[in-house]
Formats: C-alpha cells, structure tokens, sequence
C-alpha cells in the first residue's frame, strides 16, 4: 500500500486520540447512569492547566522532561476528575440537575481556562514524543497506521479493551452497569449505589482531563485562545452516544470524525481533484461536515425514522441491521437515585 | 435540621451563594497577582462612568433580555435551548441579508426598520424550527441538535463573509461592509448610544410573554408539557405542537436579539457577531430557576459585568482578560444552584416539592380540560428533569 496514505491513517489515529480518550471516559460516566455534560469546558480548562504545569516545571528544571509531561498529565487529569465529581456531588448529595450544572460548567471552565491561560498563550511547552514499538511496528500496513506513535495513543488501545474487559467480563463491571440500568435493583443486590457512582464519574472525568493533555502536550501543543480544541468535547459527548455506550463502537466513532476532519482540511488546503481534475466551490463549507455527520449519526442511532424505514425491510435483516444502528442509553441515565 | 427563622435562612440563601462567588473571584484575582478593588473599580468605571458607558450596558442588555425572556418559554416547556446562540445568528444573517438588499429611501428607514426586525424573527424562528423538528419529529435531542446548528450557522457565516457578501476592498475574515445608513438602527444621542425603540421592544416583549405564560391556556399547556409530558398528554394538551410553539417563540425573539448586534452595535456583519449572549441568557434564566419577573433586572446585572470587563485589558494596573467576567457570572450561577441544593436538603423538612403525582386521568375529568389549579400551585418552577433516556434518546 502507498506509504504515504499509510501515515495519513496514522496520523488520523494519533489527532483522534484526545476524542477517543475523552468519549471513553464519558462512556465510564455514562455508564454509571450521570450525566458529565461540561465535556467541552473541562477539557479546555484541564488542557491549559496541563499545559501551564509541565511548562512552570520546564521552565523551573525541576523535573526531566518525562517528568514534566507526567506532572502536567497528573494535573490535568485532577482537574477533570474534580469537575466530575462537582456534577457527581451537586446531583447525588444535593439533588440538583446533572444537565443544568454540567452546561453551567462547560461555560464556566471554558472562561476559566481563558482567564488562568492569559500567560501561557503561543508559547512551546514540554511535548509528547513518539515512540515506535520495536516489533510491532515493522508490521506490514498496520505498523505504521497503529505502532509509530506516543505513549498517550497506545495508552488509548489499552484503555479501550481495559473499559471493555471491565464492563463485559468482570463482576464489578456488571455492577457498573447495574447502578446505571437499575439502580434500585443493584442497590438491592448489596451494591453501594451513590459510593460506586462517585467513583466511576471521577474516574471518566479524570480521563477527559486526560484527553485534555493530550491536546496541550502534543495534538494543539500549547494554548492559544480561542482555545483549539473549542467543539470537541460536544463532538466526545455525541460519539458516545453513537457508539451506544460500547467502547469498541464509541472508538470507532472517535476515528470516523477525525477521518472526516482530516479529509476536509486536506482539501482546504491541497483543493480537490477527482480523475485529475480540480474541483472548485467554498472549502470553507467543509467545516459543517463534522456537525452534519453529529447530526445525521445522532439522526440514526437514536431518532424514529431509522425504526419506519426498517419497517420496509425483510424481516430476517430487520432484527440484526437494528441491532447494528441503533443504540439505547443507560435507563437510568441522569437519574437520581434515592432511599425510600 | 428543622427551619427556625424563615426570612434569616431565605436572607442567607440568598446572600451565600453572592459572596461566596465573590470571595472566589476575589481569590483569583489575587492569585494571578491584581487587587480585586482594582478590577470592583475598573468594572464599575467601566459600565457606569458616563451616559455613553450606560448605553453600552443597555446596549448588552437588550439582546440578553431578549434572549433570556425567550429561554423561559422553552425552558418552561422543559427544553434545553441550547440551539438559541444559533437562533441569535440566523437572526443576524437574516437581517443582514435584508439590510444590503432591501435598499429602501431615508424617508422609509421605520419600515425597512419593521421589515428587517421581522425578517430577523423569520431567521430564528427557522433554526428553532430545525432543532424542534429534529427533537420531536426525528428523535434527535435538543442540546445536540442546538450545539450542531450553532456550529452550522457560524460556518455559513463565515462563509458569506469571505465569499458572496465580502467588502469590495480587502476583503478578509474580518466583516461585511458597514450596511446602507437606512437599514441601521437610530441611536437615541451621540451622549447615550442606544436605539430606545428597542427598549420598548424588550419591554413589550416581557409584558406579552408573561401574560401568555401566566393568563393563557397555552401557558398552561407549556407548564404541563414541561412538568409531565406523558401525563400532559393524556390530559389532552397537544404535545408536540406545544413544544415546538416554544421553540418558535424563542427563535423569534432570539432572531430580534441577534438583528439587534449586526444593525447597531457592529453596524455590519460579522463572524460569531452573537457573541456568547444566548449562552449567557441560558445563565440568566438558570440562576432564577426560570421565572420571569426578574429577568430584566438580573439581565441588566450580567450585561453591567459584561460591559465592565472591556475596561480590565485596559486598565493600567490590571490588563486582565475580560473572561473573568464570565468567570463570575459562572460563579454565582453554580453557588446559587448549589446553595439552593443546600437549602433543600439540609435545611428545608419537606422532601420534595413536587407532590406526588395523582392519577393521570381522574374520572370525572374530561378528556381536553386541564385543572388550573394544580398547576398554578406551585409557584417555585423547577428546571426540566433530564430523566432516564433524556439525553440520546428522544421521547
């Protein structure tokens, strides 16, 4: 295969890694039956505050430049997990609404992140350093696509079979899964129901504090306001949703929008050319693609139409093309659960 | 805890949450280094130091209220409006669109004036009616549909500023050409720059809404909607239709508070020209639990901020960024919210304020009449409940 479309593909895997990252954190979130809407500002907030860390430690030589990076990461990831449990603790103790303090936090960190980032802005921090694995990535076509990467991507694969493993395989993952479907009937069984849901919303906000590193510390390296990651945290949210919850499906999803991205601003750039010869309109209107697939993906999963046009098909493809397109969320999502 | 002086524990909800956000302002301030009587001094100074600073304010507070009395129809109807920042630019592509091809006499700007306010309510009511449509037609939940459209709309934007609509010389990313003099609106004085027409508007505005929510049926059904769809309707209350009259009345009056932007306060069109007000709206009609009443005085409070924090990057001994306005606000919506959990769970001994609710359909009830009493009972409105399946899942 054409080398060069080969690194294409790996570098769409490495620039999808924050979204992979963060959507599967909310998965976790989710899961547990809340709500993390402030995806979109925690991940700001958690990227400069990443940043401004492994920088003050650079420009401090306190720490090796793996120790800056780890430093920033460890802060980031602080940051997320206390945005969540803040949702987790207002809705749980306090019995407030998951949506209303999660979009009030979105706009919240967002600002917050433009205020505290005022000083950090354009300047080049510490980054994340690719590493290709000795073996694996001598590998004919999926070496270079999925092995010539940084740490923070190959932490992603792992993440993902270590949350599918855990929600599929494990006791403790089929409680997970009860606290969000059935809380009452988990909560009967002898899980701790609140206890466990604190605990897997501050584990997936700690992972969308990762995902905010990993923008600050190598895809969008620094901060610039308006911040470069500005969208993404609703497009995580989305892909969540069109993966059903279901972490091999939420990744998938992940690539697809950053393959759709990289296919457009290859365009913006290159122009476009089809059997030689160059096709011109607006490339500015590519941008609404990313939105449109939101969109149309969300339109699929979840809307009513994909139900009457199935209802045209045979009934023997129905079943399982319904199974493939759709998708239910946690019943017991954004739901309080209470002691009668 | 049991509830020993009402009025000192109301007096204390009520204080808490303010000067907690204050004090975490403040702590801020002071962390990056700056004296937070400096910034109390430069926002004052900056929103209230002369009549031109107040219009300016004013200036803010148009479109916020405009948007904010908006979000409380939908949120009455229990839907998350997110799409209303959306709303607001359509309105201004509109009016845009209007104000550089309508070219009208001088003599006829009060028309053209009309003309344009309407075409402006036309664009917001449009995308409202994309994210209803794609709510309760095809499923698609509001917060994303919204977060979608506005994404949409500020591309195509973009894109008629630097391609179709593009100023003759150098043009750039920056904005359209400065619209025909007609299509502007009037300002009231050089000394108080604000167009006192629209004043009206916003006041008319609040009169009607408050009157169709509180006086009518369709405020009734707008209550129901919200509180209990399914048992709304079983009570007989069209639903769908219901929802998707909320939309239309946001998206009209978040369409106008977009107009407002690109034919007077930047006089053309520019990218991202809603600048953050319908957000902010959603902040406003979050902090009053959505009620109405008070929306213009919080309204003109936020824009007083909003205007205030220009003069932080200034200000000498400050050169703060503005967003620590937003900041603020941010703060005293969350602590208010938070405070008002505190309240309710530690402090208030009746559980739930929702009574349980009775039997759908009482036998003696007919099918279409709604009792009015049960709904006007409660004064305090709660926030629509995000309930099992309300995000992805729509109904």
């Amino acid at each position: 295969m054409n080398p060069e479309f080969l690194n294409t593909l790996g570098s769409i895997v490495g620039t999808a890694t924050p979204l992979v990252i963060a959507s599967l954190g909310e998965t976790v979130t989710e899961r547990a039956g809340v709500v993390n809407l402030s995806l979109d500002g925690s991940l700001t907030l958690a990227a400069v505050l990443g940043f401004a860390a492994a920088w003050t430690a650079q420009e401090a030589g306190v720490l090796d430049v793996p120790g800056q990076l780890a430093l920033g990461i460890a802060v980031a990831m602080l940051v997320g997990a206390l945005i969540a449990l803040l949702i987790g603790f207002s809705s749980i103790r306090l019995r407030r609404d998951q949506v209303a303090v999660g979009f009030v936090l979105t706009l919240l960190a967002a600002d917050l992140a433009r205020f505290l980032g005022a000083n950090f802005t354009r300047i080049p921090g510490p980054q994340v350093t690719r590493y290709a694995i000795p073996v694996l990535s001598d590998l004919p076509v999926i070496g270079p696509i999925l092995f010539r990467q940084n740490l923070l991507v190959y932490f992603s694969y792992l993440l993902m079979f270590a949350i599918w493993y855990w929600l599929f395989r494990t006791g403790g993952g089929l409680t997970l899964r009860a606290i969000g479907e059935r809380p009452e009937a988990a909560y009967a069984r002898g899980a701790r129901v609140q206890r466990l849901r604190y605990w897997y919303t501050a584990l997936g906000g700690a992972l969308v504090g990762l995902a905010g590193a990993a923008y600050s510390l190598n895809v969008k390296p620094g901060w610039s306001s308006p911040p470069a990651m500005q969208g993404d945290g609703w497009i995580a949210l989305a892909i969540v949703i069109f993966g059903g919850w279901h972490p091999f499906r939420v990744v998938l999803g992940a690539y697809l929008f950053a393959a759709l991205r990289a296919v457009s601003s290859n365009i913006q750039t290159n122009g476009l050319f089809i059997f030689g010869q160059e096709i011109s309109f607006p490339f500015v209107l590519l941008n609404t693609l990313p939105w449109l697939l939101m969109i149309v993906t969300l339109l699929v999963v979840s809307g009513g139409l994909t139900e009457r046009l199935l209802q045209y098909m045979p009934r023997a493809v129905q079943r399982r093309l319904r199974a493939f397109l759709r998708s239910d969320p946690p019943k017991a999502l954004g739901t309080r659960f209470e002691l009668e | 805890m049991t509830l020993r002086h009402p009025t000192v524990t109301r007096i204390a909800f009520l204080l808490l949450p303010i000067g907690i956000s204050l004090a975490v302002a403040a702590a801020l301030v002071i962390a990056v280094g700056r004296d937070p009587l400096d910034v109390v001094d430069a926002l004052w100074q900056g929103a209230f130091k002369d009549s031109r600073k107040l219009g300016g304010v004013f200036n803010f507070w148009i479109p916020l209220s405009l948007v904010s009395i908006g979000l409380v129809v939908t949120f009455r109807a229990g839907l998350w409006n997110i799409g209303v920042e959306g709303q607001m630019m359509m309105g201004a592509l509109f009016a845009s669109w209007g104000a550089q091809f309508i070219l009208l006499d001088e003599t006829l700007a009060p028309l053209l004036h009309i003309l344009l306010l309407c075409l402006a309510a036309l664009g917001g009511m449009f995308w409202a009616w994309v994210v209803g449509a794609l709510k309760i037609r095809l499923g698609v939940n509001e917060i994303f549909g919204g977060v979608a459209l506005n994404a949409l709309v500020n591309v195509i934007s973009i894109y008629l500023i630097s391609g179709p609509w593009q100023p003759r010389i150098g043009g750039s990313a920056q904005g359209t050409e400065p619209f025909p003099k007609p299509a502007l609106l009037p300002e009231f004085a050089p000394t108080f720059p604000v167009n006192i027409f629209m004043i009206a508007l916003v006041a008319v505005a609040f009169v009607i809404v408050y009157a169709l929510l509180n006086r009518t049926r369709w405020g009734l059904n707008l209550k129901a909607v919200g509180k209990n769809m399914r048992s709304a309707q079983l009570l007989g209350v069209a639903t769908e239709r219901t929802s998707m009259s909320a939309f239309l009345v946001c998206g009209a009056l978040a369409g106008v508070a977009g107009s407002y932007r690109v034919l007077f306060t930047f006089d053309n069109l520019r990218p991202l020209a809603s600048g953050g007000i319908g957000f902010l709206g959603l902040l406003v009609v979050l902090l009053l639990s959505i009620r109405l009443l008070w929306v213009p005085l919080v309204a003109f409070a936020f824009a007083a901020i909003l205007t205030g924090s220009t003069r932080l990057q200034i200000a000498p001994s400050l050169k703060l960024d503005s967003s620590l306005a937003g900041v603020m606000q941010g703060m005293l919506v969350l602590f208010v919210i938070l405070f008002q959990g505190v309240r309710e769970v530690f402090f208030d001994p009746t559980p739930d304020e929702d009574p349980p609710s009775p039997d759908p359909l009482p036998p003696q009830r007919r099918e279409g009449e709604l009792d009015a009493s049960e709904l006007v009972k409660d004064e305090k409105s709660t926030l629509p409940r995000s309930g099992g399946g309300g995000l992805g899942v729509g109904a």
